[in-house]
């Protein structure tokens, strides 16, 4: 498979689109549990009622179009291969949860990619919304709107007192996890977020790395959500982050700002020896194409790198990742060749960018 | 750090006596910690073993403690009739079985939304459209007997008969529900 034709497949709307403070905001999401009355929890519930539900989204919902966002896919676990449920969780439209230990899961998917509904997670359903840049409301209006759309189809187990009923106790009342992924690489070269997290947990929310729990800050991308989801609205949640967020953006950019100020030089060049690797490196690890990309994502945004997209950060960050790169080769890869494939599909995309601003300048003259 | 008592396994288990003012510290497993049943009067929350943290977050009396009274005076099994999941499988697992589980469990619950969501227990978020339709009105309805009482207070009863007239035609509405069986 060429290159482009495996981009063309492979990268969402949210990774290579744009959207509000998207030189800091990666992308934005909401997700809402809701679990069906007449069924027993994920915990407990028996084969029979696990296939009920998933025959019950098949018949009602998928291959029916919903405006905008085209027609539902079903996939499920059960007919899909390893790897290309690997790269349906490094795409984040699916958890490693679902794709590893639901033998009844599914999810149905939009047309664009960005709506994704798991179900028979650790809830019946869950409801994601991914929207590139800072568009949490926006992303809470789709998410309602899916949420109403569902519900005209089922009773939803739901409580006046204690809210809509999940498996877990942490997630009761609103069911929603707003959560935003952030690049905030100038905050790290400055070591304030060593600083920062402490004080953000203590305002009820949390901060990750890209893969959820326990994952690290690959590429000092950040994600941070909500930890309380009782007693607070959807938009008052929403908001919070929001606020928590925008203070964020502002002293990541106050900090670019004195980086650039203070110590120019190094910066340049700590950015374009990370282009030098990145263009030419034949051998690559994940955590070093991470620190690297962040260094050229970082050099852009800056404006001394000028000839290289901004959507590359979210595009490579996904695309290297292991699933993606089986799937690029077309089988399984030990851990020493996915090195070699990482370092070449890094390379390759990186001269496609080239090309494409050669051609742009070309045409100019 | 490994039990001071046998020696063996490792401590998960750390507290500070203090008797007659004099203070000693205790590294025990938690076998050990068993075995020496008079250190369990203390530990009503002085035990902290790290195995439990998470279910101590669910469970409020120290599981040590319950293991105790379930030994000697029978242990209260509270079950959801639903599902058959137990309080005490509950609190090692830390997901419900079903959502009438919250309603079996609902007495042990209220303290423990309000540690997991600091301090709330109480749902203030969306209602579900088509089922929530009669908890849509009777909140509204709330809503608009508490304006009643403001603007009787305010001696502005013209705009109270509006408003009462329209906590009847609401109260109506639910009836229906009522007869619809929701």
């Amino acid at each position: 498979m060429s290159l482009e034709k495996f981009l063309n497949t492979a990268v969402s709307s949210w990774m290579s689109q744009e959207g509000p403070d998207s030189d800091i905001v990666l992308s934005s999401r909401i997700r809402l549990a809701r679990n069906i009355e007449d069924f027993q929890f994920p915990t407990v519930f028996t084969n029979e009622e696990a296939q009920e539900i998933v025959d019950l989204f098949e018949k009602t919902f998928a291959y029916k179009s919903y405006v905008p966002f085209g027609k539902f896919e079903l996939l499920k676990m059960n007919e899909l291969q390893p790897i290309e449920k690997r790269v349906l969780v490094e795409k984040h439209l699916i958890s490693p949860h679902l794709a590893e230990d639901c033998a009844f899961g599914a999810c149905l998917l939009s047309e664009n990619e960005e709506v994704s509904i798991m179900i028979n997670e650790e809830d019946h359903i869950r409801i994601q919304c991914l929207f590139p840049g800072l568009q949490l409301t926006e992303a809470l209006d789709v998410a309602n709107q899916l949420d109403d759309w569902i519900e005209t189809h089922v009773n939803y187990a739901f409580d006046e007192k204690r809210g809509y009923l999940t498996s877990c106790p942490t997630n009761v009342g609103t069911g929603m996890r707003a959560s935003v992924m952030m690049h905030l690489p100038a905050l790290v070269l400055t070591q304030q977020m060593n600083r920062i997290i402490p004080a953000i947990n203590q305002l009820g929310l949390v901060v990750r790395g890209t893969y959820g729990e326990g994952s690290e800050a690959l590429g000092n991308i950040f994600q941070i959500s909500n930890q309380i989801t009782l007693g607070k609205s959807e938009e008052d949640i929403v908001e919070d982050l929001k606020s928590v967020v925008q203070q964020l953006i502002a002293q990541e950019r106050m900090a670019r700002e004195a980086l650039v100020k203070t110590s120019n030089i190094q910066l340049e060049d700590r950015i374009f020896r990370s282009y030098g690797i990145l263009t030419n490196s034949r051998i690559i690890e994940s955590k070093e194409a991470a620190q690297c990309l962040s260094d050229v994502r970082l050099g852009i945004d800056l404006g001394y790198i000028r000839n290289v997209s901004r959507s590359i950060l979210n595009e490579l960050m996904i695309l290297m990742q292991p699933g993606f790169l089986q799937q690029y080769a077309g089988g399984a890869l030990r851990p020493s060749e996915r090195d070699v494939r990482r370092a070449t599909l890094i390379r390759e995309r990186l001269k496609m960018e080239e090309r494409k601003y050669q051609e742009m300048e070309g045409d100019e003259e | 750090m490994i039990c001071q008592e046998c020696k063996q396994r490792p401590a998960t288990l750390h507290f500070t006596k203090i008797i007659n003012g004099e203070k000693t510290e205790v590294h025990l497993c938690e076998h050990c910690a068993q075995e020496r049943g008079e250190m369990l009067m203390f530990s009503e929350n002085a035990g902290f073993s790290i195995n439990n943290l998470l279910a101590g977050l669910l469970n409020l009396e120290s599981p040590l403690k319950e293991a105790k009274t379930s030994a000697f005076q029978g242990p209260e099994i509270l079950q959801c009739e639903r599902c058959k999941m137990t309080y005490h499988q509950f609190t090692k697992v830390g997901r419900f079985g079903c959502s009438d589980c919250y309603h079996t469990f609902s007495r042990h619950l209220q303290p423990i939304l309000r540690r997991l969501h600091s301090g709330n227990a109480t749902h203030a978020g969306k209602i579900p459209k088509r089922i929530g339709g009669a908890i849509h009105i009777r909140k509204q309805i709330e809503k608009l007997k508490q304006k009643l009482q403001d603007l009787i207070v305010r001696e502005e009863f013209e705009k109270a008969a509006n408003v009462r007239d329209e906590i009847r035609s609401l109260e109506s509405r639910l009836m229906e529900y009522g007869e619809g069986g929701l």
